[in-house]
């Protein structure tokens, strides 16, 4: 075991999997020399060089469009976007090429791509450089979406991501990369518990609190608040956007009665509709109250000065939690 | 126009400057009207577009590079107390942004990329609007239209489609103003620069694509982006294009000129590239030691763009004490101010975030409004609903 940062955790994984296999190619703008603005691949090209490790020109279509043609021809390219708000230019080329080339050729092409996104809020960073940009891509079949909340699933889950023949969105929390944690660097990726299997963060009985990447440990935190306070949360780090492991989610709501859903992207439309959703139909005579979300507003990311009112923090989650319960909230006496 | 107003009537005298009935197109090399040693050199082709440039008008340029290079580094400091989130430095780009800045009209129309806080200068930007975004307080500095500059743009390339949108309603309202857009030379490799030419050329529409070429995009140097030189690129377009010494203020100005020109008698679209540097980091929080060589760096600094107008006015025995210190004092009141309408800028308020989403009334966003203002007044202290959070 090391402790290690989450971006180092980033790191260490993509440097097994160029090293265990040479079809394995990273793409991106500012990775070689810089290590990337995140230093997430920091010291990769030196070590594998120019060719394995691509400072691309500054073209997100092109990255995506190319990696396209890499796979074609047989490689595993990885490819990162700098932030999330440009993600966008390349959407096309995901949606349309990346998500459905599998599809389309009867499963003749494969297109084992994984794109980087660092993602989510809270560094106080302008306007591009905090989105939750998920759905749009749980909402494109053909794409494995998934997003990590620790750094050794950060290590673990990254290998996987690559070895796997479908085009994989990996998210990174990147409020997160500074975060230190024991890394187990002899975890086998094909024996760990699969990516798109989601985990159990604290066991609880009293209400189920469902929460992915950058909010796990916030929705962590709220647990231990709230068992002061005699409330036993049971915390779900989904891992997999897409598909959403609901085995896990209805496993526990069977037990619990009771459904909040927290994330950084706006409510309408996001991932926590679809759970809140999936779960009602799943689970609707076990349910004893609605579904909750405690999410982004329905607005562009807001600049940073308030970013802290958009984010669910610990308090909107216990809040949300409350309303979940019955118990006193913001929002008792309103109906609807 | 507000703040830059000092230097305003230099400004409006500027851009009456007809020069040639035919605009020169693509010149071999690099145009140079001043050496980095301050020498003015003759260019047939330019010159005549610098007639009426005045002592006064060498010394007012003097002044605003000498400006907003103080900018920079107040705005750099400020960053380096807390006070701003992030800065983009210009520094280096000087020249590029007042020689191109100060050749525009009024009604002409902007859209660039973060750096051009120096253009913004020359529009007349109040400066506190300039650290508005830095400081993390609104997404947007100014009302585009109170300085017919578009917000800067952080979406590499994007502004040069709407530049060319903005020039195609200049055609079609047969109006003889232009647009014009900035951007750097890692944005020539995105898709929309090059869509913004091909639209740009089909429709022969009053648009100068504007590239600093100060040689990096973040770690990657500019022969990464291109093969060619990027003014070539243009030509492949079908679009005339100059390549000027960017820390030449008159090259640029000259040139820019030359483009305005083009496009106000329906010629179409220029491309200019001013080769320039940028002698800072990529922003306050890039690390430029770690893909960039000292020597690379050194060489440039004898290339500057003030100390090479500076010099220029001391051959010609107008850099005198007093100019000098006139300047200063510019510079200094200028970076007072502009600090001062950063540190007092009072913090925005939080239920601001529900602001100007639709600009008609939205249910769903009515709720949430309602919703969180409940959420917070259930705090006795607001303050303390959003202790530390999100950051948690
Ligand atoms: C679409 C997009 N991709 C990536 C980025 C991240 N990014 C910000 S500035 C920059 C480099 C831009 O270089 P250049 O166009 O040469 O302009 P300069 O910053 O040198 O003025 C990059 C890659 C971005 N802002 N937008």
């Amino acid at each position: 075991m090391t402790q290690m940062t989450f971006a180092r955790a980033i790191n260490t994984g993509l440097r097994k999997s160029l090293e265990n296999d040479p079809k394995v190619v990273l793409l991106g703008e500012d990775i070689g020399a810089l290590g990337g603005v995140f230093r997430v691949t920091d010291g990769l090209q030196k070590d594998f060089g120019k060719h394995r490790v691509v400072d691309t020109p500054l073209a997100e279509s092109a990255i995506v469009g190319t990696a396209v043609g890499l796979a074609y021809r047989g490689y595993r390219p990885v490819v990162e976007i700098q932030f999330d708000g440009f993600i966008y230019p390349a959407f096309d080329q995901i949606v349309s090429q990346v998500a459905k080339l599998h599809y389309r050729t009867r499963g003749a092409v494969k297109m084992p791509i994984t794109i980087r996104i660092p993602f989510g809020g809270g560094i106080g960073s302008p306007e591009h450089h905090s989105e939750s940009p998920e759905a749009y891509f749980t909402h494109t079949s053909g794409l494995r979406v998934v997003t990590v909340s620790n750094p050794q699933d950060a290590h673990t889950v990254i290998q996987q991501a690559i070895s796997c023949d479908d085009p994989v969105l990996y998210f990174e929390p990147k409020r997160r990369y500074h975060d230190k944690g024991e890394v187990d660097e002899s975890v086998d990726p094909r024996t760990a518990a699969p990516m798109d299997q989601a985990r159990v963060v604290t066991d609880g009985t009293h209400v189920t609190l469902v929460a992915y990447g950058p909010l796990v440990k916030t929705a962590r935190d709220a647990a231990i608040a709230a068992a002061d306070e005699g409330i036993s949360i049971e915390v779900i780090d989904l891992r997999s956007l897409s598909p959403v492991d609901y085995r896990t989610v209805v496993a526990s709501v069977r037990k619990t009665g009771r459904l909040v859903v927290t994330h950084e992207a706006g409510q309408s439309g996001g991932l926590g509709a679809e759970v809140a959703a999936s779960i009602t139909e799943r689970c609707f005579y076990y349910l004893e109250a609605a579904p909750v979300r405690v999410t982004g507003f329905d607005i562009p990311y807001p600049y940073s000065k308030l970013e802290m009112h958009h984010l669910p923090g610990l308090d909107r989650i216990l809040d949300g939690v409350d309303r979940a319960l019955g118990r006193p909230n913001s929002l008792s006496g309103l109906e609807g | 126009m507000g703040q830059g107003s000092a230097s305003a009537p230099i400004a409006a005298d500027f851009t009456g400057a007809g020069g040639p009935a035919e605009p020169p197109g693509r010149t071999s090399g690099l145009v140079q009207l001043i050496t980095p040693s301050g020498e003015r050199v003759s260019h047939p082709e330019f010159d005549p577009w610098l007639q009426d440039i005045t002592d006064d008008h060498l010394c007012s340029l003097f002044e605003d590079m000498t400006v907003i290079r103080r900018i920079d580094v107040e705005a750099t400091a400020l960053q380096r107390q807390g006070e701003l989130a992030l800065w983009p430095p210009l520094l280096g780009q000087e020249a590029a942004q007042i020689g191109s800045g100060r050749a525009l009209r009024e009604d002409d129309f902007v859209f660039s990329s973060y750096r051009e806080n120096g253009v913004a200068y020359c529009r007349g930007v109040d400066l506190t609007d300039i650290v508005r975004v830095w400081r993390g307080n609104a997404s947007s500095g100014w009302d585009p239209y109170s300085i017919n500059m578009a917000t800067p743009q952080i979406i590499i390339g994007a502004q040069t489609l709407h530049a060319t949108g903005y020039a195609m309603g200049i055609q079609n309202d047969g109006a003889d103003s232009a647009a014009v857009t900035y951007f750097g030379d890692g944005a020539t490799s995105e898709g929309d620069l090059n869509e913004a030419m091909v639209f740009a050329a089909s429709f022969q529409v009053p648009v100068v694509f504007f590239c600093t070429n100060n040689h990096w995009a973040i770690s990657e140097p500019v022969r990464l982006q291109s093969h060619i030189q990027l003014a070539d690129r243009a030509t492949g377009f079908g679009i005339p294009s100059l390549r000027v010494d960017g820390n030449d203020v008159l090259a640029v100005m000259a040139a820019t000129r030359v483009a305005l020109d083009r496009a106000r008698r329906g010629g179409g679209p220029t491309f200019i590239e001013a080769v320039s540097y940028r002698m800072g980091p990529h922003t306050t929080a890039d690390d430029p030691t770690r893909y960039r060589d000292a020597n690379e760096l050194e060489d440039w600094a004898a290339k500057d763009p003030v100390s090479r107008v500076a010099a220029l006015l001391d051959r010609k025995g107008l850099l005198t004490a007093e100019l000098q210190q006139q300047v200063r004092d510019k510079a200094d009141a200028v970076a007072r101010e502009m600090r001062r309408g950063c540190t007092t800028m009072p913090d925005p308020q939080p239920l601001d975030v529900f602001k100007h989403v639709y600009s008609t009334p939205n249910s769903w966003l009515d709720r949430q409004q309602d919703h969180y203002a409940r959420y917070l007044a259930s705090f006795g202290d607001p303050a303390e609903a959003v202790s530390e959070e999100g950051a948690r």
